[in-house]
């Protein structure tokens, strides 16, 4: 959401809004009635047991003309439950005879060699040799470390849910692009969708569902549709007036003017939203897999629970593999569509070489076995290796580590926990209020009040205080240590690929893997738990930091050095203030992933918001993890709002100085 | 009379051979409908009913396993979304599970022959450095050993996670134990810092359950507590704080299959399968290990186990033969 300072006040009338304001501060610490440092419990509303009925009411007995809700959604489930299993039996598991005991395999899947050729193949056509060495990594990698056929499970749900995703965002950016009306909704909507983390749905999607993979399917589609609806609204936008008048002048019907020529043009922009669709979605791999959808993800849950670390690292390496194959592919696929590039003479058609492969390859792997499945002696692993790691830093370093988890927990983390829990709650209303109007203005400054007063009303005013503190001191370790990695990495363009490769493996392994050895070098606890959110919210610090810097334009750096400016001088007087818009962004993105993370950071043992939506999913209390959900959601607005209108304040301020 | 007995025995054992092939009694399944077999976020119970989900599916029924909360269940029992749980545990289900007994909805299905403990446990180095263990008392001496900066002079404690509902708080409450519990939110990390302890024979003490991989790989004892009966929990007269309940250890004792009561018309066949089902600590055990240490899926551990004991299940399961 955008608000824009366009309600202009007078001075004077400016000034006695803050003379107010800090009346207002006085008179609540040294004379205020008790009500106003803590929120008075008669009016709290029992919201989430309400919303917990109506929703049991909705999934069990509701029935849209005379069809019981839960068999609509059910069979929609086992619809989906359809697609991906006919996904899993081709490229996983077969074709099987009997049950129980008594099972056979009727068919193989298609051989490792098969998949592994095919995906080379595309990656030769669409990217050539650079895509080619990548892709062929990526699938040894699986190959050799034993990782295949589970990786092939979680590849099936993960392309029906990308397709599923991208179709559907790519409808709702469309129809949002279209009327005026709907975007505000759809905007709203996804702002909310992209901030209630993905727990708090998954009890009512189970409910609605069923366990299985096609609940995941559900639960992975909601979480990573709001990017590809994004992108496809700033896609479409972007598309210069010029060439839809061109279409409209030719005489494009309306449908011939979307599909081919404005969604062609937009491709490229459009392919940030695919980027990101299918990085969320592998993202889900493990949570999916808590909820019974197997492959690598129950791989890295199985290997943790036993404590081998070293196994949960390779197979969350799985996961990245996956993440990386899938991106690049679409990437250079995306790439060349918008480069309209066509066969060159003498290339035969992609479907023909690769059903010829197909044959080939299956033939071969039917004669020779392990083509077909890698044999288990022939597997080779790492995990040794990280487990004796892990454990001589645990022998060697622990002390030391001991001592600096001791110094950040008494001396930083838990007396800003306590000042933020006993902050009267309306002195943090009104500060972040004050707060919005000068940033923002009035519009907003309303906004964010409503939100707050939603927390305070559901009585979740103190487990959301503890998600505050949590959030703050994990963002302002990622900024710190990000923003220098990120400046340093611009004004070094040899590292980019290294660098975007650490970045994507940062953001799709699966955080559990980590947690756990930190969770053995400090404790359960909310030390454990930051460590776990910072590394998490590094990867978009360090990339906004990267995009901020470069964003510079050469002819401003290049007046600066003609003045004689030091390096320290133009980064400070000229780099810094033209990137602080992209930088305030980038703090924002940190922040809502820092917030996605707190239910993952609640496995290690918090107090906060996150570990009210576990207890809730554990012990499928439908309402409360909603309700909890919608509370992070409201943190996570309120800090957009503030740091959206921030950033662009800091725009115009440029934009000025700039002038000057 | 004896000529009789073994002709008895030996018609007895060519029917069982008969019946391996599979040729059914007429009626089983008596429904098509799938029989929803509750899974939790431990092994045991994951094996277990990888198990029953074995047979049940060999002798003819649809059955998949669901994943539901230990303390959650209830409702889906009672709903009939749930129909059968392979474990219930009395050391902390036993009042749920008399409760939902008594709506009628659900059947005690008679215990496993497993007996379940926890309890607060500690590495056996901690008995030099905290003299007076496996005592209960000598906890009271040397909370400081257990302390970290944090948590100093209270020793530190690690329960379970706050969504397996138990009550260490008002236990060391009504012991006047200087300790305070730390709540993981998931198990993985309690393990996380046992091993991490255990590497560096660094003093802890954390709830710890049986049958489980981790008594069977790491050294150690449990503390002990008052014995617990089921007045502690009720009379607080009882025990050695004589104005408080909870006052003593854990309950532990049976493990207990249970169901759905409307399942009794659906399958009973398949109700008399699961009656009839029986496991013993150290089989379990031992089967935990391939699980939890050697890495091996459920499902290869209960197939292994189930082809190996044919005639163990095939007993079981005689009804469906």
């Amino acid at each position: 959401m955008k608000f824009r300072s366009d309600v202009v006040l007078l001075e004077p009338m400016r000034l006695l809004l803050w003379a107010f304001f800090f009346t207002f501060v006085f008179f609540v610490i040294n004379i205020g009635p008790d009500w106003m440092s803590s929120f008075p419990e008669a009016l709290i509303f029992p919201v989430a047991e309400k919303v917990g009925s109506g929703l049991n009411w909705f999934a069990r007995d509701a029935k849209i003309a005379g069809v019981p809700m839960q068999e609509i959604t059910r069979s929609v489930a086992s619809f989906f439950d359809l697609i991906i299993d006919a996904t899993v039996v081709v490229l996983s598991k077969g074709i099987f005879t009997g049950r129980g005991l008594n099972v056979s395999q009727l068919v193989p899947p298609l051989s490792w060699m098969s998949i592994g050729g095919c995906l080379a193949i595309v990656s030769y056509r669409f990217g050539g040799r650079n895509l080619i060495v990548i892709t062929s990594i990526a699938v040894l990698f699986l190959v050799l470390f034993g990782l295949w056929q589970n990786a092939m499970v979680t590849l099936a749900s993960v392309l029906v849910s990308v397709l599923l995703a991208m179709a559907i965002g790519l409808a709702l950016g469309i129809w949002s692009f279209k009327s005026q009306n709907v975007e505000n909704v759809t905007r709203g909507v996804m702002n909310v969708m992209q901030t209630v983390p993905i727990f708090s749905y998954l009890v009512p999607t189970l409910l609605l569902f069923g366990y299985g993979p096609s609940a995941a399917l559900v639960a992975t589609v909601i979480y990573a549709l709001p990017p590809m609806v994004h992108n496809t609204v700033l896609a479409l936008k972007s598309v210069p007036t010029e060439t839809t008048e061109c279409g409209v002048m030719i005489g494009c019907r309306p449908r011939q003017l979307l599909w081919q020529v404005q969604l062609p043009v937009a491709l490229g922009r459009l392919a940030v939203g695919m980027n990101q669709t299918i990085m969320m979605t592998l993202n889900m791999v493990i949570i999916a897999s808590m909820i019974g959808a197997g492959g690598l993800g129950f791989n890295v849950l199985q290997a943790l629970r036993k404590l081998d670390i070293g196994s949960g690292l390779e197979a969350g390496m799985g996961i990245v593999a996956l993440a990386i194959i899938l991106d690049r592919i679409s990437q250079a696929a995306a790439q060349r569509a918008a480069n309209g590039k066509h066969l060159e003479p003498g290339q035969r058609p992609l479907w023909q070489l690769l059903v010829v492969w197909l044959i080939f390859s299956s033939v071969i792997a039917f004669i020779f076995t392990p083509m077909q499945t890698w044999p288990d002696a022939w597997e080779i692993s790492t995990a040794s290796f990280w487990n004796a790691a892990v454990t001589w830093v645990n022998m060697n370093l622990f002390d030391i580590l001991e001592g600096a988890r001791n110094f950040a927990l008494l001396e930083i983390m838990r007396p800003f926990n306590r000042f933020l829990q006993s902050a009267p709650w309306s002195l943090v209303v009104a500060s972040v209020v004050a707060l919005a109007f000068y940033l923002g203005g009035f519009k907003l400054a309303v906004y964010c009040a409503l939100l707050m007063f939603f927390i305070l009303l559901t009585g979740y005013w103190a487990p959301a205080m503890a998600s505050v503190y949590l959030i703050t001191i994990s963002v302002l370790m990622a900024v710190m240590i990000g923003y220098p990695i990120g400046f340093w990495l611009s004004s070094q363009p040899q590292l980019k690929d290294t660098a975007n490769f650490i970045l994507d493996t940062m953001q799709t392994l699966p955080t559990l893997v980590y947690l756990l050895p930190a969770v053995m070098l400090f404790r359960i606890g909310d030390v454990s738990a930051v460590i776990a959110v910072i590394l998490y919210a590094l990867a978009p610090a360090v990339r906004y930091a990267m995009v901020g810097m470069s964003q510079v334009s050469p002819a401003l750096l290049e007046a600066a050095q003609i003045s004689g400016c030091t390096r320290w001088q133009t980064l400070k007087w000229i780099r810094f203030p033209a990137a602080l818009p992209t930088l305030l962004i980038g703090v924002n993105q940190t922040i809502m992933m820092a917030f996605s993370m707190l239910i993952i950071a609640a496995l290690v043992g918090t107090k906060d918001l996150g570990q009210e939506v576990l207890i809730a999913l554990n012990r499928s209390l439908v309402g409360e993890g909603l309700v909890a959900g919608f509370c992070v959601a409201c943190l996570a607005l309120i800090s957009d709002g503030l740091l959206k209108a921030a950033a662009s304040k800091a725009e115009v301020s440029t934009i000025r100085k700039m002038n000057s | 009379m004896n000529l009789n007995l073994n002709y008895c025995a030996s018609l007895v054992a060519a029917s069982v051979l008969f019946t391996a092939t599979p040729s059914y009694a007429g009626n089983v399944p008596e429904s098509d409908d799938t029989i929803k077999i509750m899974t939790g976020d431990w092994t045991s119970i994951g094996l277990q009913g990888e198990m029953m989900q074995l047979i049940l599916q060999t002798v003819g029924y649809n059955a998949e396993l669901v994943v539901a909360d230990d303390s959650g269940r209830y409702p889906g029992f009672e709903n009939g979304d749930l129909h059968i749980s392979m474990e219930t545990w009395q050391t902390t289900q036993l009042q749920n599970l008399e409760k939902s007994v008594a709506t009628g909805k659900v059947l005690d299905m008679g215990e496993t022959g497993l007996a379940g403990v926890e309890d607060w446990w500690y590495p056996s180095y901690m008995k030099d450095r905290c003299p007076g263990l496996p005592n209960w008392e000598a906890l009271k001496g040397c909370a400081e050993v257990f302390a970290t900066a944090d948590t100093a002079p209270k020793g530190r404690y690690i329960g379970g996670p706050v969504s397996w509902g138990d009550h260490d708080e008002r236990m060391v409450a009504a012991l006047d134990l200087p300790f305070e519990v730390i709540h993981p939110g998931t198990d993985a990390a309690m393990f996380a810092e046992m091993k991490s302890a255990y590497e560096r024979e660094a003093p802890i003490v954390m709830w710890v359950w049986q049958p489980h991989w981790l008594t069977s790989v790491y050294d150690g004892e449990y503390v002990q507590f008052p014995k617990f009966e089921v007045d502690c929990f009720d009379d607080a007269a009882w025990g050695p704080n004589s104005a408080d309940t909870y006052d003593c250890g854990k309950p532990y004792g049976w493990i207990k299959k249970m169901a759905w009561a409307g399942g009794e018309d659906v399958w009973p066949c398949a109700y008399e399968i699961v009656r009839n089902y029986n496991m013993d600590n150290d089989t379990l055990a031992a089967l935990l290990k391939k699980v939890d240490l050697e890495g091996m899926s459920s499902t290869d551990v209960a197939t292994e186990w189930l082809m190996a004991n044919d005639d163990k299940w095939k007993e079981w399961a005689s009804c469906a033969m």
